[in-house]
């Protein structure tokens, strides 16, 4: 891998929020206010608690949702601002998404090859019949599928299968960034590893960035070069994925990575674990000052008060905790 | 001593459109009092089919009974009536799921479907319910249980849904507790809440615990015995030690190798090729034969029997007949590298 150094941006998240109103006095602020950049070619892993943003962070960075405040810079254009349809087009087809759920996302009374081609279609990328069958067979191939699986139906194909499927469809349209939106957690442990064995090849191949949102940790090491924690609508915490391992410095995040279990039954028996206590606040009222403080163990006065200032730590080391400001 | 449970060659099939689905093909273990027992394999290889049988809950028709046994305190369930089955249902064997919301009431206070239980296999009045109920909230760590009680799954988060659930399960002191990919759905730091839990609540009461899940990681925390399953067959079964630092089968040599390590570098994970055998058409030898790298010719046709290698493991594979070659599992299913196990 590359040093940071020399790695060119092709995103930069600026303060962004999407908040979504429940009623004329609820919201619920579901992304709220994160920076980081996604830097081109890299795998940038999302991790968190269910519901603490990840998608909704994910599908607003490709403009599935409207922000509502802040700025998305993909290769120096700003996603949010005002387009024209042609514009947004272009756009659209430079990011795509692979969703979590291989049986939902492909439409059963499709067949295959016409689910792959549907970018293509709406592109115009084949100047042909022959030339849009040719290039569904070249896809197919790449994933690791053969040609006669094209006149199939997704049913009759097994999850690992319908996730390639939905790889396949994803690049048809060469797009420059991936949200993978828990692409294998639907996977058998057996399959999940074929998947991303895929997408790490085709990467490295067509100089792919991904933005792949999990819950798995142990797969979030294994395929990101930096992570980023979500807790609450808020970033917690960013770093290479190495320092963030070996020197987690957000409270949460050394909380989470010593509950991952471990597949190793003496490790499992002799390891200390910080054990945070309670659940995850509603994002509707989230705690004032620092969202984490009800279940931190290292709460101070100036939490329940103050948010955490957003700073880089160590270089290339983001985090958000008061215990790390003099 | 007498097995808590015995399960016998048990079989169970679906008549589905595209024909019979062999879903679970002669399984047979046993269960003893306080033991946690981890069912993992393949997704469709008959883990959910086989624990919910032990409850039969599996739907019947299209499901059937298609051999075998199941013998709890002596008598085989396989031959319950569904009015007898009402009464061994939840107060000696009761069962978690994945999803609380599919298994919780929706319509009624958390309370009441703890105390249900209680009313009808204890006989105990709606205040000794109530009271016990309370006690049950508070034991699975539910804040304010006095206040909570009242109120309805809809106002629990996740994580205290499924501590509720947990508490409708333990209410009546069941001998088996079946939980079915319980913490799935939750959080890492949840889940370690959850396991947790369910460990405190075993050494309280001595349950034994059928756990499955398709994660090695919980498996390793949580089990004292493992049984492996591929294609409605149990491959291979053993203590906790045995599956990790020795595993025999090599399908259990690719779980372990598929899996990443946390403290691995980047390479390539080593994928199991394929897709696992189609249930309405099983094979007739070994399951794991078309995507397994050590395949024989006698593999295809011919079921291996099972080799016992120790007191508590036992797998079935050709691989361990005196005829077949030498293999020594990969060194990427190595759990733990180069340590020395006993
Ligand atoms: N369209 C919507 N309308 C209202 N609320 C929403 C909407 N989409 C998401 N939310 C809420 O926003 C919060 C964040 O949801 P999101 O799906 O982004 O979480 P997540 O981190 O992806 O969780 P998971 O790991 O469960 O997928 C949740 O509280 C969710 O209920
Ligand atoms: N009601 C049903 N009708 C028809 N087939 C069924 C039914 N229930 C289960 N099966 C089939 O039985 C087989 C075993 O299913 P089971 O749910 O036990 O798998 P599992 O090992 O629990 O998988 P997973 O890890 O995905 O939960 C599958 O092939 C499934 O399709
Ligand atoms: S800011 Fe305070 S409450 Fe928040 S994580 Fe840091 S120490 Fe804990
Ligand atoms: S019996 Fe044959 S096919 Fe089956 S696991 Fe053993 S070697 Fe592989
Ligand atoms: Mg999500
Ligand atoms: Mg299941």
């Amino acid at each position: 891998m590359n040093s940071i150094e020399e790695k060119e941006k092709l995103l930069e998240i600026k303060d962004l929020k999407k908040h979504f109103k429940l009623s004329r006095k609820q919201t619920l602020k579901a992304v709220d206010g994160i920076s980081f950049d996604i830097y081109k070619g890299e795998t940038f892993g999302l991790v968190g608690e269910s519901g603490c943003g990840k998608s909704t962070a994910g599908r607003t960075i490709m403009r599935l949702y409207e922000a509502t405040e802040g700025e998305v810079d993909f290769n120096g254009d700003n996603v949010h601002a005002k387009k024209s349809a042609k514009e947004l087009k272009s756009f659209n087809r430079n990011m795509q998404m692979i969703f979590q759920d291989p049986y939902a996302s492909l439409n059963p009374r499709m067949t295959v090859k016409d689910i792959i081609a549907e970018g293509i279609d709406i592109h115009g990328l084949a100047s042909s019949k022959d030339d849009r069958l040719n290039k569904v067979h070249a896809l197919l191939e790449i994933v690791g599928l053969n040609k006669e699986h094209g006149n199939r139906y997704p049913h009759e194909f097994s999850g690992g299968q319908r996730q390639r499927i939905g790889i396949a469809r994803a690049l048809a349209v060469s797009p420059q960034f991936i949200v993978a939106d828990e692409p294998i957690s639907a996977l058998d442990v057996s399959i999940q590893a074929q998947v991303v064995n895929i997408m790490k090849r085709l990467q490295k191949e067509r100089e792919l960035t991904y933005l792949f949102i999990a819950h798995d940790l142990s797969m979030v090491k294994h395929i990101s070069d930096r992570v980023g924690v979500m807790y609450l609508g808020k970033m917690a915490e960013v770093a290479t994925s190495d320092d963030l391992y070996a020197e987690p410095l957000h409270p949460y995040t050394q909380a989470l990575l010593s509950a991952v279990p471990i597949s190793d039954p003496e490790v499992e028996r002799t390891r200390e674990r910080i054990i945070i206590e309670g659940d995850v606040p509603s994002p509707v009222s989230p705690p004032s000052g620092c969202r984490f403080r009800t279940r931190c163990p290292h709460a101070m006065d100036i939490c329940a008060n103050v948010s955490p200032e957003w700073q880089e730590h160590k270089k290339d080391h983001w985090v958000a905790c008061h215990l790390y400001n003099e | 001593m007498s097995k808590l449970l015995e399960v016998k060659d048990l079989s169970i099939a679906f008549d589905t459109y595209g024909g019979e689905v062999q879903a679970v093909r002669g399984v047979t273990f046993d269960l003893d009092e306080k033991e946690t027992l981890a069912i993992v394999g393949e997704s469709g290889s008959g883990k959910s089919v086989t624990a919910q049988s032990l409850m039969r809950l599996v739907p019947m028709p299209p499901g059937k009974f298609a051999g075998g046994s199941i013998v709890f305190n002596e008598e085989d369930l396989v031959e319950k009536s569904d009015k007898q089955m009402e009464g061994i249902r939840g107060k000696d064997i009761s069962m978690i799921f994945q999803d609380p919301m599919t298994s919780l009431n929706p319509t009624m206070p958390i309370g009441k479907q703890i105390s249900e239980g209680l009313i009808k296999h204890q006989n105990m009045s709606k205040k000794a319910a109530h009271n016990r109920g309370i006690e049950l909230l508070k034991l699975v760590g539910i804040p304010n249980p006095e206040r909570r009680i009242d109120q309805y799954p809809h106002e629990y988060s996740g994580g205290m849904r499924q501590r509720a659930m947990i508490a409708i399960a333990l209410a009546c002191n069941p001998k088996i507790l079946i939980a079915d990919e319980p913490t799935t759905a939750l959080d890492v730091t949840i889940q370690a809440q959850i396991l947790d839990l369910m460990r405190d609540v075993q050494e309280e009461t001595g349950t034994a615990i059928i756990l499955i899940t398709h994660d090695l990681g919980v498996v390793a925390n949580a089990a004292n015995r493992v049984a492996v399953m591929y294609g409605g067959k149990i491959v291979e079964t053993g203590n906790v030690n045995e599956i990790f630092y020795n595993p025999k089968h090599p399908y259990t040599w690719g779980l372990l190798s598929s899996m990443p390590k946390i403290d691995g570098d980047d390479e390539e994970l080593l994928a199991i090729p394929g897709s696992p055998p189609d249930l309405a058409d099983p094979p007739k030898g070994c399951p794991f034969a078309a995507r397994c790298p050590y395949a024989m010719k006698v593999c295809e046709n011919h079921m291996p029997e099972y080799t016992h290698l120790s007191e508590t493991q036992q797998t079935a594979c050709w691989l361990l007949d005196e005829r077949a070659p030498d293999v020594e599992a990969p060194e990427s299913a190595m759990v733990g590298g180069t340590k020395v196990h006993e």
